[in-house]
C-alpha cells in the first residue's frame, strides 16, 4: 500500500501534462502523430495548389507571354482547364497524383509524373549517399566534441563548423570544383548521370555534389549532437553513474546514449530534411539531373504543374522525415513505453 | 586504527569566469576539519551557500563545475584520496564511498529499471554476484519500508512516489556496503509526512549497516534526530563543531545558539471576532475535470491572520488563486468586507483589486528583472493614487524605510539584493497599495531560517502599524504557531479543521492534522523514535499508512 | 553586455559587418567603376586596372562587388525587419490573448513550416511577378514563421512568471503587460534571434539570387554575380568565388556577433538565476 501523500512534488502544468500522457497509451499517441502528419500532408498539397491559384496574375497570360491574343488566352484557359472551378480542379489535381499522374508539363507536353519519377531516384541517390557519409562522421564529432569539450578539438570542431553553417552551398560548390576539378582534375564536372550507367561510374560521378551536400549538412548536424549529448551528459543521473565509479566509456554506453538516442534521432530526421531541400542547389551547381534541378528549371518557365508537382514531393519528404523523428522520440521514451 | 573518514584543513575553490575572459578565484569552503569514526554520523549543517554539499562531494574527490581542492587532505581509512589516482578514486566511489542526492527523481536514470541501478555499483565493482547483489537490493528495499521488496527493483523510476524514489536511492547507496555515505539533503524535497517515514527508514538502515555517514541539511531539527556528532557551517567555515548534544542544548556561538532557539517564537492569537475581512463559502474549484477544492469555506478576521496549512497537493496554493480571481472556482463565493468579490479577476474594479495584495514565494521571479527598485515599488503609487515625481520617490523612500532598507537601495535592480532583501521590497510593493489583505503564498520557504525569521517579523510588526490582515499559505507548522490567529488544516482538497489557533493546535485532533503535528521535527534529541513508538500504537491513519512496520 | 566585454572574435565580426556597411553606404566613392559599365574584356584575371578582374560582360568585378553590398544588405535587412515585426506583433499576441486566437495562429504557422522555405518561397516565386518589394514580402513572409515560433516561446516563458501575474493582479491593462513586462525580458534572447535570422536571410537571398529568382540584373547583388560567372568556374576563372566569399565573408561576421550575443545573454540568466 502506497501513500498517496507521496505524489511526486510538481507543479501543475507538468502534473496535468502527464496525465495527458498517460491517458494515452503509446500506440495512440504514434497512430495520432501520423494522422496528423497525414493532415498536415493534405493541408500543405492545398497550399502549394491553392497558394498559387490565389495569387494575382493571370497564367494563360503570362504562359503566353507578349503574343497574348484574347482569343489565344481563351483557348488556352480550355485547354488547360482554368475555367473549372478551384476546388474541382484541386481534387482532380490530387486524385491524379493520388495514382501516380502529375499531369502534363506546360512546356513540353511530357507526362510531369515520368520525369519526377526518373529524376527522383537521381536526387535521393545523391541524398542517400550523402546522408550515408554525413550521420556517422556527425555523429563521431560530435562525440569527439563533447570528450574534448572546451578543450582544443572541440574548439576547432566550433570554429570550423562555424565557417561551414555560414558558407552558402552553391560556394561550397564551386570551391569543391575549383579545387578538384579545376586544380587537381581529380573529378568530373558536370556531374552528369545517364540510364545504364554503372554504379561504381555513377558514385564517381557524383563524388563532388555528394561532398558538398555532407559538408552543408555535417555542420549543422554536428553541432545539433554536440549540444543534445551534452544536454543528457549534464543530466543528474550522469553524475549518478559517475559516483558509482563506474568508467566515463560505461556511462557513455549504458547511461548516457539509452537516454541521448531520442533527441539525436530527432537531429538526424531534421537534418535529412534539410538535406532534401539542399539538394536543390547543389544540383543546379553541378547540373545534376534530379528532381531540385527540374523544378527550378520549372520556375524559371512558369511551368506550374511541374512547379506544384516537385513541390509537394519535397513538401513530402520533409513532412514524412519530421514525422519519424517525432515517433522516435515518442517510442524512446521511457514513461510511454512502461506506464504505471 | 585511523578514523573512517577524516578531513584535515580542507580548502576548496572554484574559478568563476566572466563573458569577457576575466576570472576570479572563490574559495567556497575554507580551513574545515573533521573525523566520522565507524558506524557515526556527522551532521553538516548550514545555510546556501555554506559549502556543505562541496564538502560532502569531496568525500568521494567529486567537484561540480570545475570545484577543485586547493588544500588540505581527504584521508579514508587513513589513505590520501587525492593519490589514488583516476583508477583509484573509480574504485572509492560507489564501492567505500556513496552518495545520496537531494533529488532522487533526476539522479536515477529515466531509462533503467530502479533495481537494475540499485545493483549496479555492485557489480561493476566486483564486490557482489548479480544474484547477491539482488537479494541484498530486496532486503535493503526491505528494511528501508518499501513495498514488495522482491519485485519493487522491477519498476521504473516514474513509477513510485517521490518518497519511496528517495528509499530507493538510500538503497542503492548502501547496496554495495560501503564504509561511508553522504546522504545531501535526503528529505528536503519530501512532504513533512512523507520526510520523517524516509527520516526513519535512513536511520534504521544505518544502525542495520554499521556505515559511517555524512549527513548534510539546513535543518537542524532533521539532523539532531540522525547524527552522533554535528558541525555547523556559514560562508565555508567551520561555526562550531561538536556532539550532537552539546551543540543542541549547550551552543557556544551565537550563530548556532539563533539556529537553535529559531521557531520557538509563539504568538499569542487574537480575540475571536465577527467583522470578517475574508470569507470564503462552499468554495469547489479545479482545472478541467478535476477538482482541486472540494467545498471549502473559511473566515479571516480584520486584522488578523489565518495560516492556511497543508502538505503539497493539498490545494492551498488554488485557493489563493480562487480569492486573487485567476481562477473561477466551479460553486461558492469569495466575500470582501462583506460584499461579494467578482469572481474573476477581469471583472475586479481597480479598487478592489488594490485591497488585495499579493506576495509571492519565488521573490526572484515576482519581480521584474529589468525595473529598478524605485520603480517596482512605485508602480502601485502611480497605479492606484496617481503619485508621481518627487512626492512618488518619497513615498518609496518611506515604504523602504518600513521594511528596514535604506534610499541607497532605490536604484538597484533585484538581481542585486540578497534573497531576503528582494522578499522585502515584495512586501514593500504590497504595502505600497495600501492593502486591506496581503495573500502570503509561502513566502519564507525558499529562505534560510534566520532570513526567513526576520521576514516573519517584520510581517507580524507591518500588522500591528497598519492592522493589514494576513491569509498566509505555508506547509509548516513552526510558522502557524509563530504567526497565526486562525488557522486552517487542508488535505487533499478539504479543510480538515478550522478554527483559532489554540483550539485546532490542541487535542483531540483529527486523524491527519494528528499526523502532521507528529511529523513535525522538534529540537530535541531523541524526537524521532518517541513519534515513531508513539505512532505505533496509534490506530492506523487512512491514505498515509506507515509502511516501516514492515521492517 | 559592453563593447569592453566584447571577446575578440565578436570584435572582428563587428568590424566586418561595419565593413559591409561602409562599403554599402559609400559605394559610389568608393568603387572605382560604374556597378554597370562595361569597361574592359570578359573575364580579365585579378591585377593591373581591375583589382579583382572582370565578369562575364567585362565589368569590373570590385565596382560591382562594392554596389553588390547594397542590393544584399537592403533585401536582406529589410526582410529580416520585416519577417521580425510580422514574427514578434504575432506570437506575442498569441500569448497575451490565449485561447483560440493562440491555437488559431499556432496551427496556421504550422502549417506554413511544414513546407521546407526554399520550397515555399520557389512555388510563390514562381507565379508572382518578379519584382524586389515582392521579393522581400515574400522572404519575409516565409521568415516570419520561424520567429514566430521563438518568439512565441520566448514570450510564454516570460508570461508564466509571477510577476507578469502579479502585474495582472494589480490592474494593469494588456499594453502595459506586452510592453513593460513581458518585452524587456524578452529583448536579450530576440536580439541574438535577429542575428540569426539576418544570417539566414543574406544566406536565402543569395540562394534564389543563385537560382534566378532573386535579385534581377542589371542591379548587382552577390548571389547574382555567382550566377552570372558560374560558366567561368571551369575554365579557371575565379570570378564567381569572389562574389562567394564575399557572402560568405559577411555571414561569418554575422554569426561570431551572434554567438557572442547568445552566449552573454545566457550567462546573464545564469548570473539571474544565482543571485
Amino acid at each position: 500500500m502506497t501513500s498517496s501523500l507521496e505524489e511526486p512534488v510538481s507543479s501543475k502544468p507538468l502534473a496535468s501534462a502527464r496525465q495527458t500522457l498517460l491517458r494515452n497509451s503509446l500506440g495512440q499517441m504514434v497512430v495520432r502523430r501520423i494522422l496528423l502528419g497525414f493532415g498536415l500532408l493534405i493541408a500543405a498539397s492545398m497550399l502549394i495548389f491553392g497558394g498559387v491559384e490565389a495569387l494575382p496574375g493571370d497564367f494563360a497570360s503570362t504562359y503566353l507571354g507578349q503574343d497574348a491574343t484574347p482569343q489565344a488566352i481563351a483557348n488556352i484557359r480550355e485547354e488547360l482547364d482554368l475555367d473549372r472551378p478551384m476546388t474541382e480542379r484541386y481534387l482532380s489535381w490530387l486524385g491524379g497524383i493520388a495514382q501516380g499522374d502529375f499531369g502534363t508539363s506546360w512546356s513540353n507536353r511530357n507526362s510531369v509524373g515520368d520525369q519526377i519519377w526518373k529524376r527522383l531516384g537521381n536526387s535521393l541517390l545523391l541524398a542517400g549517399v550523402a546522408a550515408l557519409i554525413a550521420i556517422p562522421l556527425a555523429l563521431a564529432l560530435g562525440m569527439v566534441a563533447v570528450l574534448y569539450r572546451n578543450r582544443i578539438p572541440d574548439k576547432v570542431i566550433s570554429i570550423l563548423s562555424l565557417a561551414a553553417i555560414s558558407l552558402p552551398e552553391f560556394f561550397i560548390g564551386y570551391l569543391l570544383i575549383q579545387f578538384f576539378t579545376v586544380q587537381l582534375g581529380v573529378a568530373s564536372f558536370p556531374a552528369t548521370v545517364y540510364d545504364g550507367m554503372g554504379l561504381g561510374e555513377r558514385l564517381a560521378t557524383i563524388a563532388l555534389p555528394v561532398m558538398t551536400l555532407v559538408i552543408v549538412v555535417l555542420a549543422h548536424m554536428m553541432r545539433m549532437t554536440r549540444s543534445a549529448i551534452m544536454n543528457v551528459m549534464s543530466s543528474p543521473y550522469v553524475e549518478t553513474a559517475e559516483l558509482k565509479g563506474l568508467s566515463a566509456l560505461r556511462i557513455i554506453a549504458e547511461h548516457a546514449a539509452p537516454n541521448a538516442i531520442a533527441p539525436v534521432v530527432t537531429v538526424i530526421a531534421l537534418n535529412l530534411a534539410a538535406l532534401v531541400v539542399g539538394v536543390v542547389v547543389v544540383e543546379v551547381v553541378f547540373v545534376y539531373p534530379g528532381i531540385g534541378q527540374y523544378m527550378v528549371d520549372a520556375v524559371t518557365m512558369r511551368d506550374m504543374p511541374v512547379v506544384q508537382g516537385c513541390g509537394l514531393i519535397f513538401a513530402a519528404l520533409y513532412i514524412v522525415l519530421n514525422m519519424v523523428a517525432d515517433i522516435v522520440s515518442i517510442l524512446a521514451n521511457p514513461r510511454l513505453r512502461h506506464p504505471r | 586504527m585511523p578514523e573512517m573518514l577524516s578531513v584535515k584543513n580542507l580548502r576548496i575553490e572554484v574559478t568563476a569566469r566572466q563573458p569577457d575572459g576575466t576570472a576570479t578565484n572563490l574559495v567556497l569552503v575554507d580551513d574545515v576539519s573533521f573525523d566520522v569514526g565507524k558506524g557515526r554520523v556527522l551532521g553538516l549543517i548550514g545555510e546556501s551557500g555554506a559549502g556543505k554539499s562541496t564538502i560532502g562531494l569531496s568525500a568521494l574527490a567529486y567537484g561540480r563545475g570545475g570545484v577543485r581542492i586547493e588544500g588540505g587532505q581527504i584521508l579514508l581509512d587513513g589513505q590520501d584520496i587525492a593519490k589514488l589516482g583516476l583508477r583509484g578514486i573509480r574504485a572509492v566511489r560507489g564501492a567505500r564511498v556513496a552518495y545520496v542526492a537531494q533529488s532522487a527523481a533526476a539522479a536515477f536514470n529515466p531509462a533503467h529499471k530502479l533495481g537494475r541501478q540499485v545493483i549496479e555499483a555492485s557489480i561493476r565493482h566486483g564486490i557482489m554476484t548479480r544474484a547477491e547483489a539482488t537479494k541484498r537490493a530486496a532486503y535493503l528495499f526491505g528494511i528501508l519500508g518499501l513495498p514488495d521488496p522482491d519485485t519493487f527493483g522491477e519498476r521504473f523510476p516514474h513509477q513510485v512516489s517521490g518518497g519511496q524514489l528517495q528509499r530507493a536511492m538510500t538503497a542503492m547507496a548502501l547496496c554495495a556496503n560501503p564504509e561511508l555515505i553522504v546522504f545531501d539533503e535526503p528529505t528536503t524535497a519530501l512532504d513533512v509526512t512523507t520526510q520523517i517515514e524516509v527520516l526513519a527508514a535512513i536511520k534504521h538502515a544505518i544502525v542495520e549497516t554499521q556505515t559511517a555517514a555524512l549527513y548534510i541539511t539546513h535543518d537542524l531539527a532533521v539532523v539532531a534526530q540522525i547524527s552522533d556528532d554535528i558541525m555547523v557551517l556559514r560562508h565555508g567555515k567551520t561555526v562550531e563543531y561538536g556532539s550532537t548534544r552539546q551543540i543542541i542544548e549547550a551552543p557556544r556561538e551565537d550563530y548556532t545558539k539563533a539556529l537553535v532557539s529559531i521557531r520557538q517564537t509563539m504568538r499569542q492569537e487574537a480575540l475571536p471576532s465577527d467583522d470578517a475581512q475574508l470569507r470564503v463559502a462552499g468554495m469547489t474549484a479545479g482545472y478541467s475535470a478535476m477538482d482541486v477544492l472540494h467545498d471549502v469555506s473559511l473566515i479571516l478576521p480584520k486584522g488578523q491572520t489565518l495560516a492556511v496549512v497543508g502538505e503539497s497537493g493539498s490545494g492551498k496554493s488554488t485557493l489563493a488563486r480562487v480569492i486573487t480571481g485567476l481562477l473561477q472556482p466551479k460553486a461558492g463565493a469569495v466575500s470582501f468586507n462583506g460584499a461579494a468579490l467578482p469572481p474573476a479577476r477581469k471583472d475586479r474594479s481597480r479598487e478592489q483589486l488594490r485591497r488585495i495584495q499579493m506576495i509571492y514565494q519565488m521573490a526572484d521571479t515576482a519581480m521584474n528583472p529589468r525595473q529598478k527598485i524605485r520603480d517596482i515599488v512605485g508602480r502601485p503609487l502611480t497605479l492606484y493614487f496617481g503619485m508621481r515625481g518627487k512626492a512618488k520617490t518619497e513615498r518609496v523612500k518611506e515604504l523602504l524605510d518600513q521594511i528596514e532598507m535604506g534610499p541607497q537601495f532605490l536604484d538597484r535592480f533585484p538581481a542585486e539584493l540578497s534573497g531576503g532583501q528582494k522578499q522585502r521590497i515584495a512586501i514593500a510593493r504590497a504595502l505600497a497599495a495600501k492593502p486591506e489583505l496581503i495573500l502570503c503564498d509561502e513566502p519564507t520557504s525558499a529562505l534560510d531560517p534566520l532570513v526567513a525569521e526576520g521576514i516573519l517579523k517584520l510581517l507580524l510588526r507591518l500588522q500591528e502599524e497598519t492592522a493589514v490582515s494576513y491569509l498566509f499559505i505555508t506547509h509548516d507548522i513552526a510558522i502557524v504557531r509563530a504567526i497565526a490567529d486562525r488557522v486552517a488544516v487542508m488535505h487533499r482538497g478539504k479543510v480538515v479543521r478550522e478554527g483559532v489557533k489554540s483550539a485546532v493546535l490542541s487535542p483531540p485532533f483529527d486523524d491527519y492534522t494528528d499526523l502532521l503535528l507528529r511529523s513535525v521535527p522538534e529540537m530535541e534529541i531523541g524526537w524521532l523514535e518517541r513519534v515513531l513508538d508513539g505512532r505505533r500504537v496509534v490506530t492506523q491513519v487512512p491514505g498515509a499508512a506507515m509502511e516501516l512496520e514492515r521492517s | 553586455m559592453t563593447l569592453r566585454s566584447m571577446p575578440m572574435s565578436a570584435r572582428i565580426g563587428l568590424a566586418g559587418i561595419l565593413l559591409v556597411f561602409a562599403c554599402a553606404i559609400f559605394a559610389p566613392v568608393i568603387a572605382p567603376y560604374d556597378e554597370s559599365a562595361i569597361v574592359g574584356e570578359v573575364w580579365a584575371p585579378m591585377g593591373g586596372d581591375f583589382l579583382l578582374g572582370t565578369d562575364n560582360l567585362g565589368r569590373d568585378l570590385l565596382s560591382r562587388l562594392i554596389y553588390g553590398a547594397r542590393a544584399t544588405l537592403f533585401v536582406a535587412l529589410s526582410a529580416t525587419v520585416i519577417s521580425f515585426s510580422i514574427g514578434m506583433f504575432l506570437s506575442f499576441t498569441a500569448v497575451v490573448s490565449g485561447g483560440v486566437v493562440d491555437q488559431l495562429l499556432s496551427r496556421l504557422n504550422d502549417l506554413l513550416m511544414s513546407v521546407p522555405a526554399l520550397i515555399l518561397a520557389l512555388v510563390v516565386l514562381a507565379v508572382l511577378p518578379q519584382n524586389i518589394w515582392i521579393l522581400i514580402v515574400v522572404m519575409a513572409v516565409i521568415d516570419s514563421t520561424r520567429v514566430y515560433r521563438v518568439g512565441r516561446a520566448v514570450a510564454l516563458d516570460v508570461s508564466v512568471m509571477d510577476f507578469v501575474e502579479a502585474a495582472w493582479l494589480r490592474g494593469e491593462g494588456k499594453l502595459w503587460i506586452i510592453f513593460r513586462e513581458i518585452l524587456p525580458n524578452t529583448l536579450a534572447p530576440l536580439l541574438g534571434e535577429f542575428g540569426l535570422r539576418f544570417a539566414f536571410s543574406i544566406l536565402f537571398l543569395s540562394t534564389l539570387s543563385f537560382l534566378g529568382l532573386g535579385i534581377q540584373p542589371p542591379i548587382a547583388d552577390w548571389g547574382g554575380m555567382v550566377k552570372d560567372n558560374k560558366d567561368g568556374i571551369i575554365f579557371g576563372v575565379s570570378a564567381s568565388l569572389t562574389p562567394g566569399a564575399a557572402i560568405a565573408f559577411l555571414v561569418v561576421c554575422v554569426n561570431l556577433v551572434v554567438d557572442w550575443l547568445i552566449n552573454t545573454t545566457s550567462s546573464l540568466k545564469g548570473a539571474r538565476d544565482n543571485a
